[in-house]
Order: structure tokens, then C-alpha cells, then sequence
């Protein structure tokens, strides 16, 4: 039968058409097709495992974040409690301080017056002596004419003298 | 040579263009000699010039060139019009499409026939289609593909993904460009053999006994030695039984690519077959009554013939691709490979 009789010419042309376009196919069709196919997969498989990643460093990110926001949180407690401790302490001192002033202050004023007042008292009987002295001088000297008189004069100089 | 019937028909038998003159004067006996036989052989078979159709008593016919060798004569080369209706030049002439020389020497035909063009032009469109999917890639890079590229690449990867991948593993690389080529080859001259006027160069015998051949040589030539030593020393055979098992699996080494050419050659020639005869049944019964019934016939195969067309250009593929697997695979699995010489029969896929 003809049909199942392979003939020269279309074996040869076959054999010689297909390996030609098998060779140019190779190089300008599937090689650059084949390879974009991976690099467009492997550029996808990329991409997605780089989401994946980002979505992981997100969530490290905001725990990170929540950690330090209470962190700061539990700074900003113990400055603010220490802060109150210390002013609690400075008033304390300085309360302290200014009742020790005051006493002190107090004590000094009183030594003050203390001085001035034995200084006046001092004073006081240095002019009562000096006062007598001069009054007896001068009883001594009228005595010596008028009793009355005398008597008189002491009592005016007496009026005279107002203590202080 | 002499159409005898209008539109797509002619007539190709020696003792019919013996009774040329009878036959062109009596009208009335020509639709008498109506061979379908013949008909649908000279439409499935080869020829030096391409007809398109025959309106009335003209035929629209492409001469192609051909091409002949005799040692004597040397190389010949001329339109094969000069060898129309039976004449002869340079000594040589056409006889049941057969270039013989008159003197009875041996002639070697390398005439760019019917087949030949056709597969000359679907090396063409492979060519031009698949180096414009290539632009694509190169255009858009890694990007969404676009307009011809979105329609090959789902069949590529799907080429690559379910046929290569899963067949050869991991060193299926190698293998994709010859897969690739021989898929898409297959299936656009399955398509371009089912247009009017196209050739049935997938149901040719030589066509598909090279595309079955190159597949043997490529698993031969990757073939490592757990192949061979499934061959001469099957696993789990008892030595006495080897005297019969070796020619046996040398025979399905064999066996396998021809059932490759075997299969796509019946599956493609038959439904060319089928489609003629029920166009055929019209000029049998020579009724116009008959006519919707095999027309309507002969678009279901036609339309069947479509599925075909990828399902033969897969089953080769994947065949191809099994059998390569089988040659390069590293762990040798015995329920794996060769489960009766040919995973899938001719019964079982069509």
C-alpha cells in the first residue's frame, strides 16, 4: 500500500526541516521564553516570600514597639515617683533647715536682749549710784545752811530723777 | 492526470488515465467510475503539485518544483506542470504519483511535493508564532503576559509543569526544547492538515516515523545504565528466565517509537479517512438527499478531528517524554517504566 510506503524525499526534507527549525526554536524561542517563564516564577516566589518576611518584621516591629512603649511607660513612672520622693525630701529638708534657722535666730535674739538688758540694768545702777553720789553731795553741801531747805531740795531733786 | 469529478475530486489510477479519452467524451460514465477508495488515497496521499479545487473543467492547481536524482543524469530540477497529464521530461514521468524514469533506472525524489510545502510553511508559522511569543518575554520581562504570549504560555508551562517535569524530573531541562518543538510541530500540522486544501503530513508515514525515530535516538543517546541494566538484567527476573527477557525488552526498545509513528499516522489518516468517506457517500448514492446527513457527519469528525489534533500532538509528547524518563531515571522503580512496553496502547488512547 502507498500509503504505508515512507518515501526518500519527505523522510529527508522532514529530517532536515524539523532539526532546522528544532535549532532555530531552541535558541530564539524556548530558551528565552523558558527562561523567563523561571525568572518570572522565581521573581513571584520573591516576592511573596519577601511580603511574608515584611509582614514578620511588622510584627516584631510593633511587639518592639509596644515593649519600649511600656518600658517607657515604667521610666516614666519610676521618674515621676522618684521626682516626688525628692522634692518630698527637699521641702522635709528644707522645712528642717528653716525651724532650725528660726530657733537659732530666736535664741540669738534672745541672747540680744539678754546683753542689752543687763547692759541697760548695768547701766541703770552705774547713773543710780552716780545720781546718788551727786545728790548726797549736794544734801552734803545745803545741810550745811538748811535743814528745811535741804529736806526740799532733795525732794525736787528726787522729782527730778525719773527712774529710766 | 485527469480529475474526473468537480469540486476536491480526482482520480489517480493508471486504467484511468488509460481510459482518459473514453471517460472525457462519455459524460455520463464518469460519475460511474466515481472510486472512493482511490479518491480518498490520492487525498491522504502525496503529490507533486498542490490542487486546490476544480471549478467546472479548470483546475486551480500550484505546480511544485521537482527535484530528481539518477546516477546517470545527475540532479534535475523543474515544475512538476511539465510532468501534468501523464507527460514527460527529462525522461522522467509521474506514474501513481510516483517519479519513475522512462528507461526503468533508479530515480531518487526529492521534490518539494505537496508535503514537503506544507511542512516547509508550518516550519514557517511555528517560527514566525513562537519567536513572536518570544518578543513578548523580551518586551515585557518578567510582566503579565500579553495577546499571543497569554495564549502559548499556559500550553508551555503546561508542556513543562505536567508532561516534562513529571515525567523526566529533575533533568528535564535538557529535554523541553525537543518536547516543545515536537508538541507545537504536531499539533499545527494536525490543524494545518484538516484546512481545506491542506496536506496530511502528520498522517504521513515518513513524517512520523522520523518524529518516532528521533525520539529513539534521543532516549538512546541520554540513556544511563539502569536503563541497560533493566534491559540485560531485569530486576527480579530469575536468571533463567533472561534468554527470554532480553529479547523481549530489546524488542519493546524498539516496539515503543514505532508504536509512537504507528499511532499518530492511523489516528490522523483515519480521521481524514472518515471525514472523505461520508463526503464520499453523496457521490456514492448520488442523491442531494443524502448530502446534510453526511455533511453533517462529516463536520462532527471534522470538529472531533480538532480534539485530535492536540490530543495526538499531547499523547507524543507525553509519550516521548516517558520514554526519555525511563532512560535517564536514577532509582530504578521496575512498576514504573515499561509496565508492558507501552504505557498507553493504541486501544487504549483513540
Amino acid at each position: 500500500m502507498n500509503i504505508v510506503t515512507p518515501e526518500l524525499g519527505l523522510i529527508f526534507w522532514q529530517v532536515v526541516i524539523f532539526l532546522i527549525v528544532l535549532l532555530l526554536l531552541r535558541s530564539f524561542a524556548w530558551k528565552p521564553i523558558l527562561s523567563s517563564l523561571k525568572e518570572r516564577e522565581s521573581s513571584i516566589e520573591g516576592a511573596l516570600r519577601m511580603a511574608d518576611q515584611a509582614k514578620l518584621e511588622m510584627q516584631q516591629l510593633q511587639a518592639g514597639n509596644e515593649k519600649l512603649l511600656a518600658d517607657a511607660r515604667m521610666e516614666r513612672d519610676r521618674l515621676l515617683k522618684e521626682a516626688t520622693a525628692m522634692s518630698n525630701q527637699f521641702i522635709e529638708q528644707a522645712k528642717t533647715k528653716a525651724t532650725e534657722e528660726g530657733a537659732r535666730m530666736i535664741e540669738q535674739a534672745r541672747e540680744a536682749i539678754r546683753n542689752e538688758k543687763n547692759a541697760a540694768l548695768a547701766e541703770v545702777k552705774n547713773t543710780a549710784a552716780q545720781l546718788s553720789i551727786d545728790i548726797a553731795e549736794r544734801i552734803l553741801r545745803r545741810e550745811l545752811t538748811d535743814q528745811p531747805a535741804q529736806q526740799q531740795l532733795v525732794d525736787s531733786y528726787l522729782k527730778e530723777v525719773k527712774l529710766n | 492526470m485527469k480529475r474526473l469529478l468537480f469540486a476536491l475530486f480526482c482520480l489517480l489510477s493508471l486504467t484511468a488515465r488509460a481510459s482518459e479519452p473514453v471517460a472525457t467524451t462519455a459524460d455520463a460514465t464518469e460519475s460511474e467510475n466515481f472510486n472512493p477508495g482511490e479518491m480518498i488515497l490520492h487525498h491522504i496521499g502525496d503529490s507533486h503539485e498542490w490542487h486546490w479545487f476544480t471549478l467546472g473543467e479548470t483546475h486551480y492547481t500550484t505546480y511544485l518544483p521537482v527535484i530528481a536524482y539518477r546516477a546517470g543524469n545527475g540532479l534535475s530540477v523543474f515544475s512538476s506542470h511539465e510532468l501534468a497529464e501523464g507527460k514527460v521530461h527529462e525522461g522522467l514521468k509521474l506514474e501513481h504519483e510516483h517519479l519513475v524514469s522512462e528507461d526503468g533506472s533508479k530515480v531518487y525524489d526529492f521534490s518539494i511535493t505537496k508535503n514537503v510545502a506544507s511542512l516547509m510553511l508550518s516550519a514557517l508559522v511555528l517560527l514566525v508564532v513562537f519567536t513572536a511569543v518570544a518578543r513578548g518575554y523580551a518586551k515585557r520581562g518578567t510582566g503579565a503576559p500579553r495577546g499571543i504570549q497569554s495564549f502559548f504560555e499556559p500550553i508551555i508551562v503546561f508542556v513543562r509543569d505536567e508532561v516534562a517535569k513529571k515525567s523526566i524530573g529533575p533533568k528535564y531541562e535538557r529535554y523541553m526544547p525537543y518536547l516543545l518543538t515536537v508538541f507545537f510541530f504536531i499539533w499545527f500540522n494536525n490543524l494545518m492538515g484538516l484546512m481545506p486544501g491542506g496536506a496530511n503530513l502528520t498522517g504521513n508515514i515518513a513524517v512520523t516515523m522520523m518524529l518516532a525515530l528521533f525520539t529513539l535516538l534521543i532516549t538512546l543517546f541520554s540513556s544511563n545504565k539502569n536503563y541497560w541494566a533493566h534491559i540485560f538484567a531485569t530486576p527480579g527476573v530469575p536468571k533463567l528466565l533472561l534468554p527470554i527477557m532480553i529479547p523481549v525488552e530489546l524488542i519493546g526498545v524498539f516496539v515503543k517509537p514505532f508504536s509512537l509513528m504507528v499511532r499518530l499516522f492511523a489516528n490522523i489518516t483515519a480521521g481524514h479517512i472518515v471525514t472523505l468517506s461520508f463526503i464520499s457517500l453523496i457521490f456514492i448514492f448520488r442523491n442531494l438527499g443524502v448530502a446534510p446527513v453526511s455533511l453533517a457527519f462529516g463536520l462532527f469528525i471534522n470538529v472531533l478531528e480538532l480534539l485530535v489534533a492536540i490530543l495526538q500532538a499531547y499523547i507524543f509528547t507525553l509519550l516521548t517524554a516517558m520514554y526519555i524518563g525511563g532512560a535517564v531515571e536514577d532509582h530504578h522503580d521496575a512498576d514504573y517504566q515499561m509496565g508492558g512496553g507501552d504505557g498507553a496502547t493504541p486501544a487504549q488512547v483513540h
